[in-house]
């Protein structure tokens, strides 16, 4: 590169056409590109496929993309979200973790045996302390779990493949089994519910939704001028600035169209009536169209709403939670020594440990840090379900690697970005969704996500030979 | 040595049995597993009605391996009792044992899992049954018409089917009738209740939220449907079904989210199956006894005498019956109750 501040000045790049020129400046990961277009064109597959099916209102008269859906669609990718991120950094260290299903489980029924057996008789049902108490063991058994995983990895050689398949036996169907009796444990704590956005209180509502947009933004913002800063200070080759406005933009766009789609979700429309009554909120007099869809008088004005009284969902708790995992785990894995030190390992790790990495002690914290996240999935889980079973966690750890590798994680180690990770997780939950929505035969969805894995894989390999 | 202290003992528990009274006999029960919970309830039934009668009690634990029960079934027949119960752990590998039991001149009852061996008797619940009982539930107690949604097992297992077949034989009438619509319909990958919680709401969401019922296939996944229903504010107000009689479910029927749980009683099952054995120690034919009917529904078709023994359809109005049982405690079944439970005032 010549002069930073003249890249598209460059000679050598302004014979390049406009699109690769747009892409080498704005510095867009075209795979993540690639993944958001299979995203975006599996959604109006759907919406269209649904709008011939089952007739609605929507874009395209389809039922896929409606607020109602998609915020569902987000509730449902969470926990398998979560995971996912987790899951990229073993990977990348060559490394395997098939434990993390039948560790969610164990978790999920510790907390829950812990809430529901003993905290409630021993402090009262609803105590304000037994979500939190609740919450900290959880993690802790996450943690200690996932330590060990890495220590029998690391220290006595064992290979991750037949530690972690043997936790996968052992965990759920053996220690979960012995820990509940093999009983599910229901219900839970009213406030470790919220960590599953299953009920009213666990949802922002529009301001909040709109408060939290905007601070993305801020950030977003900021995040761009730092970076800025940061490429001068190490004198490095700089974005053009209509590049960087791009990426501000881009990042408004999918920020403010998120928020505005979880903000137009109203409640169910029993939900209100519920609340009004319990509240005391005089519902306005209605009126039901011909079809009993929910259109009705509010004061003067026709609202789409139950009876005239309508709130709005915003963001739910567990989706805010698996944002901020996301974030969180792209920050340490691109921005800390701590994530660095994963890559090197990953893509030599005799060089790395050559070069003064203790690789040992790297592996017993990513497997640590997989365990806090299948611990942070599991009360998702099991606060969604409002119950903990023997069977929850089963057959995750499958779907969690399935969405690392669809995210472009190579098995090979070395290769894989968290965002990528947690796209993928998105894109077979849409599948998922999608079809059940159209009531398809269960076959087929099975049929349907397993060719998609190896499909996705094998355009993921030809995309790389092509760049290389 | 060892052999010789053996027959020793079995000769004096025989004299033992003689000194009781002159028509005394003996009812022997190979166990195929100790190590689940519920067979010790099986037993503690078998065991009072066999005492009561004035008849010994004896049995073997083959601990989940089929040589052992075989072993275990010889040693029985050596101490020549009048009935063997046999809770078989390999349906096939058993019929040699079976055979034996006959050529010795005792009767043999299948108890629980089906052996085909025409001169066995078979005991179990009526498993075609729990589908019929769910719909027929759902029908006088829930909904008769309306937009039902089924959410069945795993398709993988063939129960999920049977119990199918059974729920569709009684609602069958009003489908066709067009009282009764069929909007959604999935099986659920391994029973999973979080599954089963995703395909409602996705039901849910392609109706609209217009689902008058839902027929789910147990309870496990009866919580799931339960939870999709409650973020849709419609918990209480859509009745569901499920079966096993599990404890968080059983709360539910208390607290009105689910409508009913269909429950095996294993003490009714040991009590049936010990009559039955007194009964044929009281010289009444297999084929006369109470409640026997032929039953040839297995993989081979054979005919066989048969007690098959409906299943309790648990809901609010019985819902005493399984606190009464002892299976939950009234604690752990009306947390939360309605007002109208009577077992929980």
């Amino acid at each position: 590169m010549s002069d930073p501040n003249t890249s598209s000045l460059n000679p050598a790049t302004a014979s390049e056409s406009a699109v690769t020129r747009f892409f080498r400046a704005t510095e867009i990961d075209t795979r993540m590109l690639g993944m958001v277009a299979a995203i975006i064109v599996v959604w109006c597959v759907f919406d269209i496929w649904t709008s011939f099916r089952i007739n609605d209102e929507g874009l395209f008269g389809g039922l896929f993309l409606t607020p109602r859906n998609l915020w569902t669609l987000l509730v449902q990718t969470s926990p398998i979200a979560i995971m996912a991120t987790g899951m990229v950094l073993i990977i990348i260290m060559r490394q395997i973790d098939l434990s993390v299903g039948a560790m969610l489980t164990l978790i999920a029924t510790v907390a829950a045996v812990l809430q529901v057996q003993h905290l409630a008789p021993a402090l009262g049902v609803g105590h304000w302390s037994i979500w939190i108490i609740a919450v900290l063991a959880a993690i802790a058994v996450g943690v200690l779990v996932g330590a060990l995983n890495g220590y029998l990895t690391a220290y006595l050689a064992i290979p991750s493949f037949v530690v972690t398949l043997g936790g996968l036996i052992a965990y759920s169907k053996g220690v979960a089994f012995y820990i509940s009796e093999g009983v599910t444990i229901a219900p839970l704590d009213s406030t470790f519910k919220l960590l599953g956005g299953n009920v009213p209180s666990a949802w922002m509502g529009p301001q909040w939704s709109w408060g939290i947009a905007l601070v993305a933004c801020v950030l977003i913002v900021l995040g761009i001028m730092r970076g800025r800063q940061e490429r001068k200070r190490v004198k490095f080759a700089l974005r053009p600035l209509w590049a960087e406005a791009v990426l501000v933009g881009l990042g408004f766009i999918a920020v403010l169209g998120a928020t505005y789609v979880v903000n137009s979700y109203p409640w169910p429309p029993k939900l209100i009536e519920q609340y009004a009554l319990a509240n005391n909120v005089t519902i306005p007099p209605g009126v039901e169209d011909k079809a009993g869809k929910a259109v009705c008088m509010a004061a003067d004005k026709v609202v789409r709403c139950t009876d005239g009284l309508i709130y709005y969902t915003g963001y739910a708790i567990p989706v805010l939670i698996t944002l901020a995992v996301g974030l969180a785990m792209t920050f340490l894995a691109t921005r800390t020594q701590f994530g660095r030190y994963v890559y090197a390992i990953g893509g030599n790790p005799e060089a790395a440990e050559l070069a003064g990495i203790n690789t040992k002690a790297m592996t017993v914290k990513v497997f640590a840090l997989m365990g806090l996240l299948a611990a942070i999935s599991a009360m998702v889980a099991s606060a969604r379900l409002d119950a903990a079973t023997v069977s929850l966690g089963d057959l995750n750890e499958l779907y969690v690697i399935a969405a690392a590798v669809i995210g472009g994680t190579s098995l090979a180690g070395g290769i894989g970005t968290i965002y990528g990770a947690m796209l993928g997780a998105l894109l077979m939950q849409s599948i998922s969704s999608g079809m059940l929505l159209l009531n398809l035969p269960s076959p087929w969805q099975n049929i349907v996500v397993g060719s998609f894995l190896v499909i996705a894989v094998f355009v993921d390999q030809i995309y790389r030979r092509r760049v290389k | 040595m060892k052999r010789t202290l053996m027959t020793m003992m079995a000769g004096a528990l025989m004299l033992g049995v003689s000194a009781v009274a002159a028509n005394a006999g003996t009812v022997a029960v190979s166990w195929k597993t100790f190590q689940e919970e519920r067979w010790k309830t099986d037993e503690a039934a078998i065991k009072e009605v066999v005492e009561a009668a004035g008849h010994t009690y004896v049995s073997t634990d083959a601990q989940g391996s089929a040589q052992k029960q075989a072993a275990d079934i010889e040693g029985l027949i050596a101490q020549k009792p009048d009935v063997i119960l046999v809770v078989a752990f390999d349906s096939d590998a058993i019929l040699p044992s079976i055979q034996k039991i006959t050529d010795a001149g005792i009767k043999s009852i299948a108890y629980d899992v089906q052996f085909e061996d025409p001169n066995a008797l078979y005991i179990t619940f009526d498993n075609v049954g729990v589908g019929r009982l769910m719909a027929k539930t759902m029908l006088e107690k829930g909904k008769t018409e309306g937009n039902f949604a089924f959410i069945k097992g795993d398709k993988g297992d063939p129960n999920a089917t049977f119990l199918f077949q059974g729920i569709m034989e009684v609602l069958k009438e009003n489908i066709d009738a067009g009282k009764i619509k069929n909007v959604c319909e999935t099986f659920t990958d391994g029973w999973k209740p979080d599954n089963a919680q995703k395909n409602m709401e996705q039901c849910l969401t392609s109706q609209n939220n217009k689902i008058d019922a839902v027929v789910s296939e147990n309870d496990g996944m009866a919580g799931g449907v339960v939870a999709a229903l409650e973020a849709q504010g419609l918990a209480g107000s859509v009745p569901v079904t499920g079966q096993d009689g599990d404890k968080a479910a059983l709360n539910r029927v208390a607290k009105g989210t689910q409508l009913v749980s269909v429950w095996k009683d294993s003490r009714v099952l040991g009590k049936k199956a010990a009559e039955a054995a007194v009964a044929m120690i009281g010289g009444t034919a297999m084929d006369k006894l109470e409640g026997v009917a032929k039953f040839n529904g297995g993989k081979k078709g054979v005919e066989m005498n048969s007690i098959l023994i409906p299943p309790n359809p648990i809901t609010k109005a019985n819902l005493g019956d399984v606190i009464s049982a002892g299976w939950i405690s009234k604690e752990e079944a009306c947390a939360g109750a309605q007002a109208d439970v009577e077992a929980c005032k």
